[in-house]
């Protein structure tokens, strides 16, 4: 099997060419991955819970919508450090945090954020704000955000998309999957007032 | 002094010692390498050097038998042994590929019982074993176990009831099965010589209880690692009765105190003005992290690759920490953390970066080619690097080593296999280019990104010192790996993975390879015939295939090639194919 990139006549096409996708992406696909599973199967005792939560976090982890299936043994880290790393990110979201991912429309990488940080619509209306370089303008229970080229929306625990603000924040926050700002555009439809 | 005419006498009269005066010079030299280098000079020497040596270290624990070991060096103290190639830590070796170390201990117990260290990385380790270590060596005392695989918590126990001169017990990142942290308990209630307790791999609890009078009897104790569910009403206690130590890993760090424990525990740390490593830390939050700052005026290694601090947490603690030399930290701190480090430890000679979600591909980029570049503004003495990352560019790297030409081990990992310069879309060459062609004391060199041939060109025309050499998703041709093989004649150890490296490359490094530790090829473009024909020509060398499911007849999947003077190995299991000349 090859990797690496072929030249020709010393000319990268490929590198150059235009995608989509982030840079580097599509090189790899199908390169060496065989196991979608990169744990090393370590033995679990009835009494080890956080170990076996690890294991099933780790499915969970590699059935996830990613683009590409993740090739054994890369990156490079040592077993003892992975299940360190995957045991604490089940202790977060079960524990401490409520992390949601955060995607913008046309903006390359998403962000994570704790929605338990904050304490209420505006709060969180803000820091999204801040971080997308974005105005939000003003929302209307009747007319969702009034005059904005972005508008943030959630997907719900039922898969439906739906404004940010239409529930209350306690609902909002134990149903909240995932956020997305849409463009405004798009957004035409969602929310109470069609 | 002898007042006769000048008779003439031969060389070796003149030049002779008494054995026990030889030997005593010779125990003075504390290098493996100097001892080996002695060893050479004639066979008087040779056999000074036997009969008083103390330690030795195997890299390969199948380059050489233990009769061979064990026959050459009789008054053996100290042992120690690596076993399975590196890339076993990612999973890509079988897990029963081999280096069991029973059949170590089975000779040494016959013709070297006088043992007393026995220190093994990536070696299959089981229960039995460890009892049989325990109950046939009364000497016995220091046992360090890194990335080892095969043994239990049983095991543990066995050695902490049997051993009664240990002083050290080191457990590190292994496969181990936790059953319970009963093992603890077993050390005996009169035991009192530990100086190193390194129990932080262990996720199951262990009493606070036994712990903290274990703690209290062992006056020597200078090294202690808890492990993840200690807490911190037991580090306090820990910590007032042994402020002697000069290492601590503490537990989980995420327990909400009261202000009032909060500053009985600052007073704890206030009292061990001996710190100078700190590691563990698990889920640290700020406010308990302050506690730490009386201990770190001293503090040379800062270890925080466990728990994911914020760029502004670690800022606020390095301040406190002057005289820091070494830094492990997650890639959470962002540049911002890294900016951090690099206004604040004009002393540091490593950094290591490692990923907090080294998974997920969506994370936003937490560190990036300006963290790197910060550090080493800041730090002009750093000669390590470890940095996992998202994105880099080729003037990045270049700065870097403008800034820090004293590299001895750069190890760059770019996450995303074969990605560009991400400012350029160029391949990453020249960043590796610029490393070697400024870095002339580089001993080991992990490259990733995407890498042509004239990356290897570069490594073979300038990393002349270069010892060890690890390469990712990289290269176009045999070429590539010609250029190394022909150009690096201090190589040791090679490791390669997914390069469409072919046999022509496998037999450019004929030469090289007896004088190398071993060679790595997986996932290539390497072909059994080919591995038969390198088997047939080196006949010192090992040459084993191991082979995927599925895969066709002739393909080499994954290669492993060491020098040997114990020939071909008999333990290796059916899916791993061994040549040899023979």
């Amino acid at each position: 099997m090859e990797g690496g990139v072929a030249y020709e006549q010393g000319l990268n096409l490929k590198a150059t060419e235009l995608t989509l996708g982030l840079p580097g992406t599509g090189e790899t696909e199908g390169q060496g991955g065989v196991r979608n599973n990169n744990k090393r199967p370590m033995p679990t005792s009835e009494t080890n819970e956080e170990e076996s939560q690890a294991l099933k976090a780790a499915d969970r982890g590699s059935t996830a919508p990613a683009a590409k299936a993740q090739i054994v043994g890369w990156p490079p880290i040592r077993s003892y450090r992975k299940n360190s790393l995957q045991a604490k990110k089940d202790n977060e979201s079960e524990a401490s945090g409520m992390y949601v991912k955060v995607s913008m429309d046309g903006a390359p990488y998403l962000r994570k954020i704790d929605l338990k940080v904050y304490r209420g619509y505006p709060e969180l209306l803000k820091a999204l704000e801040a971080m997308f370089k974005f105005a939000a303008g003003v929302y209307s229970e009747r007319e969702g955000y009034k005059g904005s080229e972005y508008v943030p929306t959630y997907e719900d625990k039922d898969g439906d998309w739906m404004l940010v603000g239409d529930v209350p924040w306690d609902m909002f926050m134990s149903s909240c999957k995932r956020l997305r700002i849409m463009k405004g555009s798009e957004a035409r439809g969602l929310g109470c007032g069609v | 002094m002898d007042l006769t005419p000048k008779q003439s006498i031969p060389a070796a009269e003149s030049t002779r010692f008494p054995d026990e005066v030889l030997e005593r010079v010779l125990t003075l030299l504390k290098s493996p390498k100097d001892r080996n280098a002695v060893s050479l000079v004639c066979k008087d020497w040779y056999t000074a050097d036997s009969w008083s040596r103390r330690h030795v270290f195997i890299g390969n624990c199948y380059s050489v038998s233990p009769e061979i070991v064990a026959r050459r060096f009789p008054r053996i103290r100290s042992v120690t042994l690596k076993g399975k190639p590196r890339f076993s830590d990612f999973n890509l070796v079988p897990d029963n590929w081999g280096a069991d170390v029973q059949s170590w201990l089975l000779v040494f117990a016959s013709g070297s019982p006088f043992l007393e260290e026995l220190r093994l990385k990536r070696m299959r380790v089981t229960d039995e074993s460890l009892e049989f270590l325990a109950l046939n060596f009364p000497n016995f005392r220091a046992l360090s176990l890194l990335s080892c695989d095969g043994f239990s918590t049983s095991g543990l126990a066995t050695v902490a009831t049997h051993c009664k001169n240990l002083i050290e017990l080191d457990i590190q990142e292994n496969g181990i099965e936790d059953l319970s942290g009963e093992w603890l308990s077993c050390f005996p209630d009169n035991f009192s010589t530990l100086e190193v307790l390194n129990f932080s791999n262990l996720i199951t609890d262990v009493n606070p209880g036994v712990l903290e009078r274990l703690v209290s009897r062992c006056r020597s104790l200078k090294v202690l690692k808890l492990n993840r569910s200690s807490s911190l009403d037991c580090l306090h206690r820990l910590l007032t009765s042994a402020p002697q130590l000069t290492e601590l890993g503490a537990g989980s760090f995420s327990q909400e105190l009261t202000p009032q424990q909060h500053a009985e525990l600052k007073h704890a740390f206030g009292f061990c003005k001996n710190l100078t490593v700190l590691s563990g830390f698990w889920d640290a939050t700020a406010l308990n992290l302050s506690a730490v700052y009386p201990a770190c005026s001293g503090l040379s290694f800062l270890n925080l690759s466990y728990t994911a601090l914020q760029s502004q947490e670690l800022a606020s603690l390095l301040p406190h920490c002057p005289c820091l030399r070494r830094l492990w930290v997650l890639d959470s701190v962002g540049d911002r953390g890294l900016e951090a480090v690099g206004a604040n430890c004009p002393s540091l000679e490593e950094i290591r970066v490692f990923p907090t979600d080294p998974f997920d591909e969506d994370m936003l980029h937490t560190v990036t080619e300006s963290g790197i570049v910060a550090v080493s503004q800041g730090c002009p003495k750093l000669h390590y690097i470890l940095y996992f990352c998202r994105q880099m560019t080729n003037a990045a790297v270049a700065t870097v080593v403008r800034n820090c030409p004293d590299f001895t081990h750069f190890r760059l990992c770019i996450m995303n296999p074969g990605q560009p310069d991400h400012t350029t879309n160029q391949p990453m060459d020249e960043a590796f280019g610029a490393v070697v062609k400024t870095c002339k004391k580089l001993k080991r060199l992990s490259i990733s990104g995407l890498l042509t041939d004239l990356t290897f060109k570069y490594i073979g025309e300038y990393a002349k010192n270069l010892e060890a050499l690890s390469v990712a998703f990289a290269g176009s041709s045999d070429l590539g790996m010609q250029y190394v093989m022909e150009g690096c004649s201090k190589l040791k150890k090679l490791e390669i993975r997914d390069c469409p490296f072919g046999n022509a490359a496998l037999l450019s490094g004929l030469e090289r390879y007896e004088s190398m530790r071993s060679l790595w090829m997986s996932a290539c473009n390497v072909t059994v015939d080919g591995c038969k024909a390198l088997a047939r020509q080196m006949p010192r060398l090992n040459v084993e295939v191991m082979k995927e499911e599925g895969s066709d007849d002739c393909k080499a999947d994954k290669v492993y090639v060491y020098r040997t003077v114990a020939g071909p190995r008999r333990d290796a299991p059916p899916s791993v194919l061994t040549f040899s000349s023979l």
